[in-house]
């Protein structure tokens, strides 16, 4: 069940000191990091800097090895996995580079996958996915295979999927990095556009300057640290 | 590229004399065209007019190059306001920025604090480039992305530079 949100008087989403390490290498080492309602906040560094790790902990897919990540007053670090999973798929949702459709369903299919998996109806779910292909310039490309997609149409499925269940936040994990410069560019003013008119809060995992100039600003990543761009807010801690 | 805060600079790694400050600038600055000595007293005659730099001592009958300089407090404290202070986004900003890293990095300060500031200024031309796109006609659209892309480049090599700042740092201890 989805978490009611509570009034804004703090971020909507907290990392305080938080640490991993896989095997002797430690991707993040003391991160502290705040993301406000409503806000698109691009996460960039180079590769190896623990962006993504960042992300995945962020999103309660990882848990850090110490430190707390709190979204809507709860810290979802102190969640068992089911809680988190759950969390998870009534909450957040998630676009990566390569859109990561399942290759055997159609684009419609696909979309309904997150609805169906929090009990809604066939018919109902295939009702809103088609509404979302459409906003998404997908009309009659429902019952096409992710095969037969350009990848800029089949990354915007993907935010279709991501959004369907009208997630609070929305994760992603280099969007655009499998597509060409003006695919890359089509899926990042849909993104954004649909994130600011439902007021859905994005974290981007990127390396590419373009990319992160449509989020509200950026925080760099780099050697498991943020060294740049980060909230006054979360800096004095 | 400020050539006066690059001179002032230098000045702040030691006592100098405007001859050894001239070539100090042209190791590090000077490969495409070397500083004339001329423009050098000037530039040493005006920091000295402001209160930037002091005369340490003057040998009597001797040229310009008898005279020895150095930086004063005031002046210390300009070259750090130049070095942290973001320079708008523009084409060959790089010498500039190149400049004041290399300043930075031989006054023994935060050169990659300098150059996360310069890229926050460059992403934030970039977010305006962006929304001015947005909506816009196809001609501005590509006026827009033109100027993108130089910004893109300039990032580049500011995240190129940050990577290598170990590295330019011995480079530079050793020229």
């Amino acid at each position: 069940m989805r978490m009611q949100l509570h009034e804004p008087a703090g971020p909507l989403l907290s990392g305080r000191d938080l640490r991993v390490a896989f095997g002797g290498t430690e991707a993040l080492r003391g991160v502290n990091i705040d993301i406000h309602a409503g806000e698109i906040v691009a996460v960039m560094g180079p590769s190896g800097s623990g962006k993504s790790t960042l992300l995945h902990v962020l999103a309660g897919v990882l848990k850090p090895d110490t430190g707390s990540v709190t979204y809507n007053k709860v810290e979802i670090t102190a969640l068992n996995e089911a809680a988190r999973s759950a969390l998870r798929l009534s909450d957040f949702g998630f676009v990566f580079q390569f859109g990561q459709l399942l290759p055997d369903l159609t684009a419609i299919d696909n979309v309904t996958i997150p609805l169906m998996l929090s009990g809604v109806k066939r018919r109902d779910a295939l009702r809103q996915a088609a509404t979302w292909l459409d906003r998404l310039g997908l009309n009659g490309h429902g019952d096409k295979l992710p095969g037969e997609l350009s990848g800029g149409q089949a990354q915007r499925v993907a935010i279709a999927r991501a959004l369907v269940t009208a997630p609070q936040v929305v994760f992603a994990d280099e969007p655009t990095g499998s597509l060409d410069s003006l695919a890359a560019e089509n899926v990042m003013v849909t993104l954004t556009e649909l994130a600011r008119a439902t007021g859905t809060t994005v974290v981007i995992i990127t390396h590419d300057p373009r990319t992160a100039s449509y989020a509200d600003r950026e925080v760099i990543v780099r050697d498991g640290r943020i060294t740049a761009g980060q909230s006054a807010e979360a800096l004095r801690l | 590229m400020d050539n006066t805060q690059t001179l002032l600079g230098l000045l702040g790694t030691g006592p100098s004399y405007g001859y050894d400050l001239k070539h100090g600038y042209d190791r590090f600055f000077g490969a495409e065209k070397p500083l004339a000595f001329g423009q050098v007293y000037a530039t040493l005659a005006r920091l000295l007019r402001d209160g930037l730099i002091d005369l340490l001592g003057e040998q009597p009958g001797g040229g310009p190059d008898r005279k020895r300089y150095e930086i004063t407090e005031l002046g210390r404290a300009r070259v750090a306001t130049w070095m942290f202070t973001p320079d708008a986004p523009e084409p060959l900003l790089q010498r500039n920025l190149f400049a004041k890293t290399v300043i930075a990095l031989l006054l023994g300060d935060d050169a990659g604090r300098l150059l996360d500031g310069q890229r926050a200024e460059h992403m934030k031309r970039l977010r305006e480039l962006t929304a001015a796109k947005r909506g816009a006609d196809l001609i501005k659209v590509l006026v827009c992305d033109h100027a993108m892309f130089h910004i893109e480049a300039d990032l580049r090599w500011i995240d190129l530079t940050s990577a290598r700042l170990t590295e330019l740092r011995a480079q530079v201890a050793g020229a």
